[in-house]
This record gives C-alpha cells, sequence and structure tokens, in this order.
C-alpha cells in the first residue's frame, strides 16, 4: 500500500544531465508546454506499469544518414526522456526491451556496439563523470532489474549488470526491469523448467517421507498415461517462476518505429495489455493516456490508497487521490 | 484551485485528442468507402499467398452476433483468406460453432484437414476456434504432460538428467493436449482495444497486430486495408 508522499518539483526529473536541450526561447516553450501536460495527465488515470519495446533505431540512422551506433545513442536518449515522463506521471513499473535473444544473430560488430553501449550506461548509473560513487538511481529511488538468460552476455557487462542490481535493490519508487538476452518463449520455457523441477523435488521428499500418494503413484512402474486430473503443476506455479513475475501485467506496451507486433516481448503477460505503435516516441504514451477515458468499454479496477501532496507550477500546492490498479480488465457497455 | 485548473486542462486534453481519433475515425471511413467502391487502385489487386493463416480476436459480448462473424468469414473468403482461427475469450464462438459452420458452405473444421496451412490455396475454408482454455491453460496442461514423460524415462532407466524442457519438446506436448493450430500472420482484433486478451501467447511471437474496431462496425474496405497493409510489411526477425 503507497503511502502519501510529498514530491517537490526539483525532485522530478529523474536524470537531467543536458538531455533536455532547453536552451532557446521556443525550447523553453515546448519544455514548458510539456510540464503542463505532464501536471494535468497525473490528475488523470495513469497505469501501474508501461512497457517499451524499443525499436527503430537502425532505420532512424539509415534516415538520417548517420553512422548506425548514433541511432542507438539517439534510441537511449528518447528512453531516458519517456523515463522522466513516467516517473513524474507516478508510473510504477516500467519495462524496456533492450536486447531480444533473436538480437544475436547480428553481425557480430553491431552485437558488440550494443553491449558496449549498454555497459557504458549501465556503470554511468553507478559512478558519474568525476568517478565519484554517486548512485543517480538511488537518489531517485529506483530499482534496476535485469532480465533474460544473463549467462549469454559478456563478462564485464554481466558484472555491471550484477552491481547496479545490488546497489538498487532496497529501492522501491520505481522499478526499472530491462530484458536483455530476453524473449517470452525464453521465459516460458525457462518458468516451465523451474516448475518441472521444483515438483520434483517436492515428490523425492514426500518419497523420503514416505506420504503424498497422489505424486508417489507417477513414480511407480505401472506409470499411468497422462490425463487432465494429474494437475501437479498449475497456473500460478508457471507465473511465479517467469522472470517477469517481479512485476504486475502492463497496461500499456509501447513500440517504438511503428511496427505491429510484440516479436516475442511479454506475450504471457500481455493478455489485457493496450498495444500502441507510434513513430513519435513522445507522443505515445501522452496520446495513450489521454485516451484512458475513451475507452469506455474498459473498466480498470481501481482502489484508493490514499491522497498524495503534490507541488505544482508557480508553488501552489494540491492533492490528488492515488488509484491502484489491478490487472484485470472488465468488459462492459 | 490548482486541482480545479489541472482538471480542466486534463479535460481540455482530453477533448483535443477525442477530436483528433474522430477524425482518424472519419478518415478511416472514407476510405473504407473508397476501397468498396474500388476508386483506390492499389487495393484492387491483392496478393494474399503471403498470409498462410489468419486469426480474427473478438470481444466475447459481441461473439454473440453469429451473423456478423459470418459475413466477416464470407468476405474473407472471397478475398481468397481461407485459413482462419477464430478466438474469443469466453469461448463464445466456440459455443456457436455449428451454426457458423452450418451458415458457410465451404468450411471445415481444423480438426478434420491434415495440414492447416498449405503450400497451395485450398478450396474450402478451414476454422480453427480457440478460446482463453487454449492459451494459458494449454500451456500448463502440456507443463504437466511433459513433466511425467520425464519421470517416466527416468523411471525406465532412461539416461536424461533431470528435467529436460525445450521448445521442440513444448510444440509436442501442445498437440498431444490439443493445441494443434499453426502460428497465424496476422492477428486482427474486432474489440474496444488493441489487445490479443489472451490469444495463446506461444503462437503470436511474430503476428502482426492490427485493431480493427468494434465488431459493430466492421468494413470491408478497412479489412482489404488491413490485409494490404500486411503484404507490405518487412520483417528482420532479429537480424
Amino acid at each position: 500500500m503507497a503511502n502519501p508522499q510529498h514530491f517537490k518539483t526539483s525532485d522530478r526529473t529523474l536524470i537531467n544531465d543536458g538531455y533536455e536541450q532547453t536552451n532557446g526561447v521556443f525550447q523553453k516553450l515546448i519544455y514548458l508546454i510539456k510540464k503542463c501536460v505532464l501536471y494535468a495527465l497525473s490528475i488523470g488515470p495513469i497505469p501501474i506499469h508501461v512497457a517499451f519495446i524499443m525499436d527503430g533505431n537502425r532505420r532512424y540512422a539509415e534516415k538520417k544518414n548517420v553512422v548506425e551506433g548514433s541511432g542507438y545513442k539517439a534510441g537511449f536518449f528518447s528512453l531516458i526522456s519517456m523515463l522522466n515522463f513516467c516517473y513524474e506521471l507516478g508510473v510504477k513499473y516500467v519495462t524496456i526491451y533492450a536486447f531480444s535473444i533473436d538480437d544475436f544473430k547480428r553481425c557480430p560488430e553491431e552485437t558488440r556496439l550494443l553491449m558496449d553501449l549498454l555497459n557504458e550506461k549501465i556503470e554511468s548509473w553507478i559512478v558519474d563523470e568525476n568517478n565519484e560513487s554517486i548512485n543517480v538511481a538511488n537518489r531517485f529511488g529506483m530499482r534496476v532489474r535485469f532480465v533474460g538468460d544473463l549467462k549469454l552476455l559478456d563478462e564485464p557487462l554481466r558484472l555491471a549488470a550484477k552491481r547496479v542490481m545490488e546497489a538498487t535493490y532496497n529501492n522501491s519508487r520505481v522499478v526499472l526491469t530491462i530484458c536483455v538476452a530476453y524473449s517470452s518463449t525464453l521465459d516460458i520455457l525457462h518458468s516451465l523448467k523451474e516448475c518441472c523441477e521444483e515438483k520434483e523435488d517436492e515428490i523425492k521428499v514426500l518419497e523420503e517421507c514416505g506420504s503424498g500418494y497422489g505424486l508417489i503413484e507417477i513414480r511407480r512402474d505401472n506409470l499411468k498415461e497422462y490425463d487432465d486430473s494429474m494437475s501437479l503443476i498449475n497456473l500460478e506455479d508457471v507465473e511465479r517462476n517467469m522472470y517477469m513475475a517481479i512485476a504486475p501485467c502492463p497496461d500499456i506496451l509501447i513500440r517504438t518505429s511503428g511496427e505491429n507486433r510484440l516479436s516475442n516481448f511479454l506475450l504471457w503477460q500481455s493478455t489485457f495489455c493496450q498495444f500502441e505503435n507510434w513513430k513519435l516516441f513522445d507522443a505515445s504514451l501522452f496520446a495513450v493516456l489521454g485516451n484512458c477515458p475513451l475507452i469506455t468499454e474498459i473498466r480498470m479496477e481501481r482502489t484508493s490508497v490514499g491522497k498524495q501532496k503534490v507541488e505544482g507550477l508557480f508553488g501552489c500546492e494540491f492533492s490528488r487521490e492515488v488509484f491502484l490498479f489491478g490487472s484485470q480488465f472488465v468488459f462492459e457497455r | 484551485m490548482g486541482n480545479v485548473g489541472l482538471q480542466l486542462l486534463w479535460y481540455f486534453l482530453h477533448i483535443l485528442l477525442s477530436i483528433w481519433y474522430s477524425i482518424l475515425s472519419i478518415r478511416c471511413f472514407v476510405e473504407s468507402c473508397f476501397i468498396t467502391c474500388g476508386v483506390l487502385e492499389k487495393y484492387k489487386s491483392l496478393n494474399t499467398a503471403k498470409l498462410r493463416y489468419l486469426a480474427i480476436v473478438i470481444e466475447s459480448e459481441d461473439a454473440h452476433q453469429t451473423k456478423k462473424v459470418v459475413k466477416l468469414l464470407q468476405w474473407l473468403d472471397s478475398i481468397g483468406v481461407k485459413n482462419i482461427c477464430l478466438y474469443d475469450m469466453n469461448g463464445v464462438l466456440k459455443k456457436s460453432k455449428e451454426s457458423i459452420f452450418g451458415k458457410l458452405r465451404n468450411a471445415k473444421p481444423i480438426e478434420e484437414v491434415n495440414e492447416a496451412v498449405t503450400p497451395h490455396v485450398p478450396d474450402h475454408m478451414t476454422l480453427e476456434f480457440v478460446s482463453f482454455a487454449d492459451g494459458k491453460e494449454a500451456m500448463v496442461k502440456a507443463a504437466n504432460f511433459i513433466f511425467v514423460e520425464n519421470l517416466k524415462r527416468q523411471n525406465f532407466g532412461g539416461e536424461i538428467d533431470g528435467q529436460v524442457m525445450s521448445e521442440p519438446l513444448l510444440n509436442e506436448a501442445l498437440k498431444v493436449v490439443g493445441c494443434k493450430g499453426p502460428e497465424p500472420d496476422l492477428l486482427l482484433v474486432y474489440g474496444p482495444v488493441r489487445s490479443h486478451l489472451g490469444f495463446p501467447a506461444w503462437r503470436i511471437r511474430y503476428t502482426e497486430i492490427v485493431h480493427m474496431g468494434s465488431l459493430n462496425f466492421m468494413r470491408y474496405g478497412s479489412l482489404i486495408k488491413a490485409i494490404y497493409n500486411f503484404t507490405k510489411v518487412r520483417q528482420n526477425y532479429g537480424t
């Protein structure tokens, strides 16, 4: 249950080290408009969990006629900007699809480039450019998790990821899940394997104790064929063992670049998830959130968890009601 | 006062977005009319060879409208899309199976067909009916099946070390528990939002997902456009 917290405007910006260019008057005006829109949106229903498929970096680089690495860097900057918005809106869980298992099929140079970029950015969250150990993620209460088959990553990257996870373990304001060497297929297979191994261990323990007749039946030589009554593993077991069990199901899944597929990402968890694909990275989240009441057919079960004091623009203070969204969508007419 | 101001601003943004989405809907409607009348040249010749298997997700309340579902299937038949999977969460379409087959002249259930996807275009439609039970619950049944098979191999002195789990094994197990359908190339969602509503996760890894709006407002032109756009898609598959 969330406690009402007092947020100051100065605490709102997650990472503000020059990503937002606010030098000119026009750019300052755009920035101010964005802030106003952000404050207004935060009054309405806000999803608990937003997921992003970061796609289109190579196509962006082709279009802008720059080297491929610049596309990924530009994508990273857009992501940080979006994380900022999510943080300021009060989104609790953010998941990003940084690198898929399928992406290992790319040419080694490109894979190397991506891994180096990831390593560089992960390290920057623990140590700042003056080599002082200021943990940016800790400052904003962000817990960082890496999910996927991390054994496929290079050792320096794997160790850096482990360091970030340990350093941010106790944070709870925002949970950022970075899917690296991940796919839903892998997640499901891993979960099913864990379930089978758990059940086998359970059987061994029960055999040693001499109890649990239903399970011991299976070990005998006259093993009957499988039928539906042999429900040893259940749905809760499968969902508990998934890599993505740390977060609730996503409410919105946004794919940049305008493609219409999930590409093996959160297939299991996206049953009631609204899938959006926009080419404008910034506009998508705002458009979807502002669209929430248009979705009159979906009623998200919400439980009020209290009021939250927020400091708005020009120093005025107001309170807003904070809702905890259930992951169950109910369609109603 | 600040709160009231922000709420007004919120409603203002909401109105702006509603107007934008209304404009988009009108544009889609007009385009759909032009496509249906054959005004737009590029949609006249549709190459459906790339669309080997189509899935349609329908919101369960709309799924009771069997006549509309049959009309949609007849449209697809006329376009040349013959292999279709119909999904709704609560299994309403499964219950209306007989009624749907009764109204279509040349449709067969997937159980009666050897291969759902064939190299040549069949002369009959193949229909598969799927519900939520064929998704996560089927996956759990498959897991139980594999678990029992693994134990059998261990019991009879098999050379396996621990629990074996792999993609081919899971695919076989899903067939055993009754989930035989292939992966659809395109998934059309007829419902209030673009959400697959629990369509079997294992089958939509690289499936294009397109939102078609409510079944009540389905349009032939929109269907043509969705299929046409699909034929123009280029997938990298990670490379």
